[in-house]
C-alpha cells in the first residue's frame, strides 16, 4: 500500500491506542490542533481527551509526568514538537529516565517512549534545525531510534513501547511527506542496522533524513561505475556494529554521512568502531560527510551550504576511492 | 475616553500600526512567492500592542522579543529595509540574512531579538536587569511574550529572580489567548495571568491590547515603575490574532465566528475613527498616512530585491569572535552592550507626546 511517513507514524500510534488501553499520546498540540506534523489528526475525537492530551508548554514538566506515568503502570507515548525544545527536558530524559533503572539497583524500569520531530532543511534558521540525535545516543540507558523508511516509521513503535525501558524516536522533518509503498512485511526490530542497497565499492553509512540524500549519491555513483553499499542505521543507540563491519569486510572503504555537527558527531562514533573494529580490513581512510559548525543559518544558500548534500557526498567517495 | 495626545503623536501612533500592517501583510504575499521563506508569524490583529508599549520607551532601554516580533523591530526603529532584506535573506539584513523572520536582532536599538524558544528571552531579561541595576544605568529591559509561554518554568524563574532581586525589567504579556492551537483555558489551570504574576509579589495592570491609548498609558505608568527603580512590574495585554499562528496553519482550534468578532475590534479601524470623531484625522490624512506606508513597504521591497546574497566562503564567520588586538576588551562595567544612542530612523523613543 502506498503511503507517507506521517501516515505510516499515524497508523502505528492508532494501532498502539485500539491495542492497548494504558497507552496514551500526550505533548503539545497532539489533540485539537491534530499534531505540528499531523500525526495524530482525528485521535482526539476518537480516543478522547484523557488519551490524546494536550499540554501547555511546559516540556519539562509533560516529559516528567510521562515518566512517572510510565512508573505509575501506563504506557506514555510523548511527543515533544521538535528535537530543538527537548532540550528544556532533557534534564528529566537524562538524569531520570536513562538513570533511574540503574540507580535504584534495577528497581524501576521506564517503559517510555518519546518521539520528537528531528532536522534541518526548511530555513528555520538556528533554533529550529538541532540534529542532536547524537546527545540521546550518548546517553546509557536508553535506545534511540532513527525511523528513515516508511516501513521503519510503522514499524518501530510497536516494539518501542514493548521495551521496558524509555526509546526515544526521531522522526525528521524533510521525511513526513515522503511517500513510498508499505511492505507486507514491516514489522522490525529496533536493534539492527539495515543494508538499504547493496554494493562492493565502498559502504556509505547513515541514518535518518539523511538517507534519501545517501541513496540519491549512490545511484549516481552506480552511473559512473561505483558500487555503493548504503548501511541505514536505524538504531542510533545500542549502535549495530557487527552490520557496519560485514559491510567494511566486503567493501574495505567507509564514508559516513550524519546531519550532526562534525566535532563529537555520531560519525565520529561509527569511525572510532570501526577503526576499533575493521581496521585490518580498511583499505583508505575512513571519511565523513557532516554539517559544518555554524548554528543552522536561515538564507537558503547558505543553509544548503551548512548541511551533507547528495553532491558533497558523491565528492566524499571519489575522494576515498582516489578518483 | 477622548484620545489624551495632540494630534501630531496621534497621527504617529496611527503611522506606526499601519506600517507594520502594510509591512506584513507585503510578507505574506511575499511568502506566497516564495521571495520569504522558513516561519513566518504574522502580527496582525496586535499592532496596537507594539506601538503603544515602545513609544513608552526610551531609546537606552533594551527591548527582548519573540519571533512574532517584525513589529517590535520596526517601531523600535530597525529601518524596515533590513528587516525585509532580512527576511529575504540577504546579507543586508538587520541580522545578516542568518536569522529570518524569527530573529531580527539589532544593537543600534538595542533589539536584542527575535527569540524563537517560547519564553526563551525571559531569563535573558533578567540578565539585562541585572546589568542595569548592578551599573547603575537608569534603564528599562521590556520582556515581550505570549500568554503560551507563562506554562514554562523560565517565565516563573525569570519573575522571581527579578522579583527577589528588584530588577528593572518590565514583562509585557501580549495575551492573544492561543498558543498555537491552544486556548488559554486548555493549558492554564489559572487564567487570570495578572494573579499569576502576582504571586510572585510584582504589581501587575491588564490594558486592552486592542485599544491603543490603553496600551501606552498602560505601559508609561509600568515603564516609570521600574525606570524609578521600584523593581519589576508585569503588564497583560489582552488582545487577538487574526490571521493563523504561523503561514501554515488549518485554524481547527478556533471559530470563523470568533476571529470576526475580535475583527470589529481591530487597532487600526478603531483608532482611526475614534481620532476622526475628535477631528484628529481626517480621511485625507488617513489616505496620506496609509500611501505613506506602503510606499515605504515597496521600496524596502525593492531594496531587499536589489540587495546581494552574502558569498557562501562567509559561511562560518561570526560563529565565535575572531581574535584582534584592535578590538580592546570593553572596560570593566561598561559590559559589552552598545552604549545608549538614539533610536534610528522613524519610530521608537521618547515619553510619549511630545
Ligand atoms: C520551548 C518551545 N516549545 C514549543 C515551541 C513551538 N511553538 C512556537 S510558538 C508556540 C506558541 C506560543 O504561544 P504564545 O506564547 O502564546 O505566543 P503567540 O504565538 O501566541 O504569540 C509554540 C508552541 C517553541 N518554539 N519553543
Ligand atoms: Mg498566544
Amino acid at each position: 500500500m502506498k503511503m507517507t511517513y506521517r501516515e505510516a507514524i499515524r497508523q502505528a500510534m492508532h494501532e498502539a491506542l485500539a491495542a492497548d488501553p494504558r497507552v496514551f499520546l500526550m505533548g503539545e498540540d497532539v489533540g485539537k490542533y491534530g499534531g505540528t506534523y499531523a500525526c495524530s489528526k482525528g485521535f482526539l475525537e476518537e480516543f478522547g481527551p484523557e488519551r490524546i492530551r494536550d499540554t501547555p508548554l511546559s516540556e519539562l514538566g509533560f516529559v516528567g509526568a510521562g515518566i512517572g506515568a510510565a512508573l505509575g503502570g501506563l504506557r506514555p507515548i510523548v511527543e515533544v514538537m521538535t528535537v530543538n525544545f527537548s532540550l528544556l527536558a532533557l534534564d528529566q530524559i537524562v538524569n531520570t529516565a536513562a538513570a533511574l533503572r540503574h540507580m535504584s539497583g534495577g528497581q524501576f524500569s521506564v517503559p517510555l517512549v518519546l518521539r520528537m520531530a528531528t532536522g534541518a532543511g526548511r530555513q528555520l534558521a538556528a533554533q529550529h534545525s538541532h540534529s542532536l540525535e547524537n546527545w540521546y545516543a550518548h546517553i546509557p540507558g536508553i535506545r534511540v531510534l532513527a525511523p528513515a523508511t516508511i516501513a521503519d516509521a510503522r514499524g518501530m513503535l510497536g516494539p518501542a513501547l514493548a521495551d521496558p525501558d524509555p526509546v526515544v524516536i526521531f522522526e525528521h522533518a524533510q521525511l513526513y511527506n515522503l511517500e513510498g509503498e508499505l511492505p507486507d512485511d514491516w514489522r522490525c526490530d529496533i536493534a539492527t542496522a539495515a543494508v538499504r542497497r547493496e554494493g562492493t565499492d565502498v559502504s556509505l553509512i547513515t541514518y535518518g533524513g539523511s538517507l534519501p540524500k545517501v541513496l540519491a549519491a549512490a545511484g549516481q555513483l552506480a552511473a559512473e561505475g561505483i558500487a555503493a553499499e548504503v548501511i541505514d542505521l536505524r538504531v542510533l543507540r545500542p549502535l549495530d556494529t557487527e552490520t557496519i563491519a560485514a559491510s567494511l569486510r566486503k567493501t574495505h572503504k567507509a564514508v559516513v554521512v550524519d546531519e550532526g555537527w562534525r566535532s563529537g558527531s555520531l560519525a565520529a562514533e561509527v569511525m572510532a568502531c570501526i577503526v576499533e573494529q575493521c581496521f585490518f580490513d580498511l583499505d583508505a581512510p575512513v571519511a565523513r560527510v557532516c554539517s559544518e559548525e555554524v548554528p543552522i543559518p536561515y538564507a537558503k544558500h547558505m543553509e544548503e551550504a551548512a548541511l551533507p548534500q547528495v553532491s558533497k557526498i558523491v565528492a566524499a567517495v571519489r575522494q576515498v576511492l582516489g578518483k | 475616553m477622548t484620545v489624551p495626545y495632540d494630534k501630531t503623536f496621534a497621527q504617529k501612533l496611527l503611522h506606526d500600526m499601519l506600517r507594520i500592517r502594510r509591512m506584513e501583510e507585503k510578507c505574506a504575499e511575499l511568502y506566497g512567492a516564495q521571495k520569504i521563506r522558513g516561519f513566518l508569524h504574522l502580527y496582525i490583529g496586535e499592532e496596537a500592542c507594539a506601538v503603544g508599549a515602545l513609544h513608552a520607551l526610551a531609546p537606552g532601554d533594551n527591548i527582548v522579543a519573540t519571533y512574532r516580533e517584525h513589529g517590535h523591530a520596526l517601531v523600535r526603529g530597525v529601518p524596515m529595509d533590513a528587516i525585509m532584506a532580512e527576511m529575504f535573506g540577504k546579507s543586508a539584513g538587520c541580522s545578516r540574512g542568518r536569522g529570518g523572520s524569527m530573529h531580527l536582532f539589532d544593537a543600534a536599538t538595542r533589539f536584542y531579538g527575535g527569540n524563537a524558544i517560547v519564553g526563551g528571552g525571559l531569563p535573558l531579561a533578567a540578565g539585562f536587569g541585572l546589568a542595569d541595576k548592578l551599573q547603575k544605568r537608569q534603564a528599562v529591559t521590556a520582556v515581550f511574550f505570549g500568554e503560551g509561554a507563562m506554562a514554562e518554568g523560565a517565565f516563573h524563574e525569570s519573575m522571581n529572580l527579578a522579583a527577589l532581586w528588584q530588577l528593572p525589567v518590565l514583562f509585557c504579556c501580549e495575551n492573544n489567548l492561543y498558543a498555537m492551537g491552544t486556548a488559554l483555558a486548555r493549558s492554564e489551570a489559572q487564567t487570570d495571568l495578572c494573579a499569576k504574576a502576582a504571586s510572585y509579589a510584582v504589581p501587575t495592570l491588564k490594558a486592552d491590547g486592542m485599544d491603543i491609548v490603553a496600551v501606552h498609558e498602560a505601559m508609561k505608568l509600568a515603564a516609570r515603575h521600574v525606570r524609578d527603580g521600584l523593581g519589576p512590574f508585569f503588564l497583560e495585554l489582552q488582545t487577538y490574532r487574526f490571521r493563523a499562528h504561523s503561514m501554515f496553519d488549518p485554524e481547527l482550534y478556533r471559530d470563523k465566528a470568533e476571529v470576526e468578532e475580535w475583527k470589529t475590534r481591530g487597532p487600526l479601524h478603531t483608532f482611526s475613527a475614534r481620532l476622526k470623531a475628535e477631528s484628529k484625522l481626517t480621511e485625507e490624512e488617513f489616505l496620506a498616512l496609509d500611501a505613506r506606508a506602503n510606499a515605504e513597504v515597496q521600496a524596502s521591497v525593492d531594496f531587499a530585491e536589489a540587495a546581494p546574497w552574502e558569498p557562501v566562503e562567509d559561511l562560518l564567520k561570526d560563529v565565535v569572535t575572531p581574535p584582534s588586538p584592535s578590538i580592546p576588551l570593553p572596560p570593566a562595567g561598561e559590559g559589552s552592550n552598545p552604549p545608549p544612542s538614539p533610536a534610528r530612523g522613524r519610530g521608537a523613543g521618547g515619553e510619549g507626546p511630545p
